[in-house]
């Protein structure tokens, strides 16, 4: 079993393409869809590395996992992690996770299973680590998850240079036309 | 061999004990225990380095890769290529006809400029309602005003469109009316000052996204795009224009299509793998007919150049080029994210090359 969490990245592609501001980044430092705000653009969609967020078919808007937004708020564990009947799914201060996963890798590796690995745990990765981590016992890839997923928008400063240049390009190349002999 | 998974019998019974066994924590007192059954059991001498901990398995490199069932890793692109690819279309064929009526109102041609002003309010008129079509909503395009968002192509855009649809609207009105020459000359230069924005900005658009064969092309795209747009609008303009006078647009037609060509090529080759989907299955025919079209329309227009009949066919052939230009791109993009290969193959070769 793997859930299709959201990963709540710490460089989130979805909150930064969202062109109405209704993904934001929550006092608990998750990121939530406002449904009322959402215009159903889809934009998110294509932008998240791990194919999490979705349009929902019935009103074109964009949904996904809010960490339980609601329950957190109340002081409650998210519902996943309470349901979960061997606490497989735990919920908690992101640290004190590291840390229990990091032994529970060692315990692991310890007892022959050499495969097993984190995902998503390092703050230097390229989503700048993220808010769900796993741990698997195999390349990510096989659980259908992106093997080192970079935020798109960490190249968004290069794309806005060439798109200036390119209409610079534009708009000269266009005048240039009328330059010259007239017919 | 000290690797279960990989020699065919399953994790060993200690790895299956610590993987279904009791939740979450194994306790100090049978970490102590299993500690010390180790010691007893390794063979005295045998260093502890040689035991593999925390290794990958060794491996030969991905020839091919692996995935969930062959599942893709993102999800699929949710715009319709009539939507989207048409809006990227649309825009870029609105906003060089702006910088070329700007260029023959600027050269005190009017005359030679106004069809484009149509062009371009028609195009932008109907790349609005591909966005609204998209969105499902006409109300939903406001939501789009409520923030200034640089790091969102689509919000930076909405308000680029904001402003320039009236000032083309205008350009148009004055145009066809007569009236307010000097307010239509000054929309007809703001129109021509935003045009090459509104034809390029799609460029990141697209490109700021996960999806493989877009992202990867985020450097040659908006150069792609702004040479399409250029072709698409010179090859409007010989559609409307009597040969004797269409000099300017033959000269932009030409030299927009030869730049997309060169550019667009490159990129695909580039690209490497992630340039693969522009030559297969639907994606591959859209390119390859563009190209064809957007050739022939080059070709046509500079040889066709004293006959009116060969230069209107070759500048629908550009515009037609440039259309199936950025339906190629987009199904390009739409089958790379539907393929877990495009996905994972070069993220994998990133963590080669940094390891």
């Amino acid at each position: 079993m793997s859930s299709d969490v959201c990963k709540h990245c710490t460089s989130a592609a979805c909150l930064d393409v969202c062109p109405t501001g209704s993904l934001f980044r929550t006092e608990f430092d998750t990121v939530v869809v406002q449904e009322d705000i959402c215009n159903g653009c889809g934009y998110c969609v294509s932008a998240c590395p791990y194919g999490v967020i979705d349009r929902r078919e019935v009103d074109g808007r964009a949904w996904k996992c809010t960490l339980c937004y609601d329950r957190i708020g109340d002081g409650l564990e998210p519902a996943c992690a309470k349901a979960c009947p061997t606490d497989s799914i735990q919920f908690g201060d992101l640290d004190e996770l590291r840390e229990r996963a990091q032994r529970r890798v060692e315990d692991l590796q310890d007892a022959g299973v050499s495969s097993a690995r984190l995902y998503g745990e390092d703050p230097e990765d390229g989503v700048g680590g993220a808010g769900a981590f796993f741990l698997l016992l195999d390349e990510p890839e096989v659980y259908g998850l992106p093997p080192d997923p970079v935020v798109t928008t960490r190249d968004l400063p290069s794309m806005w240079r060439h798109a200036g240049s390119a209409a610079v390009v534009l708009l000269a190349g266009g005048l240039a036309a009328f330059a010259g002999r007239r017919s | 061999m000290s690797n279960p998974e990989l020699d065919g019998m399953g994790p060993s019974e200690r790895g299956r004990d610590a993987i279904t066994g009791a939740a979450g924590v194994v306790s100090e007192a049978q970490r102590t225990e299993r500690d010390q059954a180790r010691e007893a059991e390794r063979p005295s001498g045998r260093p502890e380095g040689r035991r593999r901990r925390g290794g990958e398995p060794t491996r030969v490199p991905d020839a091919d890769f692996r995935s969930y069932h062959g599942r893709p890793v993102l999800n699929g692109v949710v715009w319709e290529a009539r939507d989207i690819g048409g809006y990227l279309f649309l825009g870029g064929l609105a906003g060089a006809s702006s910088v070329l009526a700007a260029g023959a109102e600027a050269t005190g041609r009017a005359d030679l400029g106004r069809p484009l002003k149509y062009t371009a309010l028609v195009a932008i008129s109907g790349s609005l309602v591909a966005l609204v079509h998209d969105l499902g909503r006409p109300e939903r395009f406001l939501n789009m005003l409520r923030v200034f968002k640089p790091t969102s192509p689509m919000s930076m855009g909405s308000w680029l469109l904001a402003g320039y649809g009236p000032l083309v609207g205008t350009a148009a009105v004055t145009a066809a009316t007569g009236w307010f020459p000097r307010i239509g000359s000054a929309a007809t230069m703001g129109a021509g000052v935003l045009g090459p924005l509104v034809a390029t900005y799609t460029a990141p658009l697209i490109c700021d996204t996960a999806v493989p064969s877009w992202h990867e092309g985020h450097r040659e795209m908006p150069y792609v795009f702004a040479s399409s747009a250029v072709a698409a609008a010179g090859g409007m303009g010989l559609v409307t224009t009597p040969t004797e006078h269409a000099g300017p647009f033959r000269r932009a037609a030409v030299g927009g299509a030869l730049t997309e060509l060169a550019v667009s090529t490159c990129m695909e080759k580039r690209m490497g793998l992630v340039g693969e989907p522009y030559g297969r299955g639907l994606a591959g025919a859209l390119t390859r007919t563009a190209k064809a079209l957007t050739l022939a329309g080059a070709v046509g227009s500079v040889l066709g150049r004293r006959n009116r009949v060969v230069s209107a066919l070759s500048g629908a052939a550009l515009v037609g080029g440039s259309a199936l230009t950025r339906l190629g791109i987009f199904q390009a993009g739409v089958q790379s994210a539907e393929d877990p290969k495009y996905t994972v193959v070069p993220q994998r070769e990133r963590l080669r090359q940094r390891a």
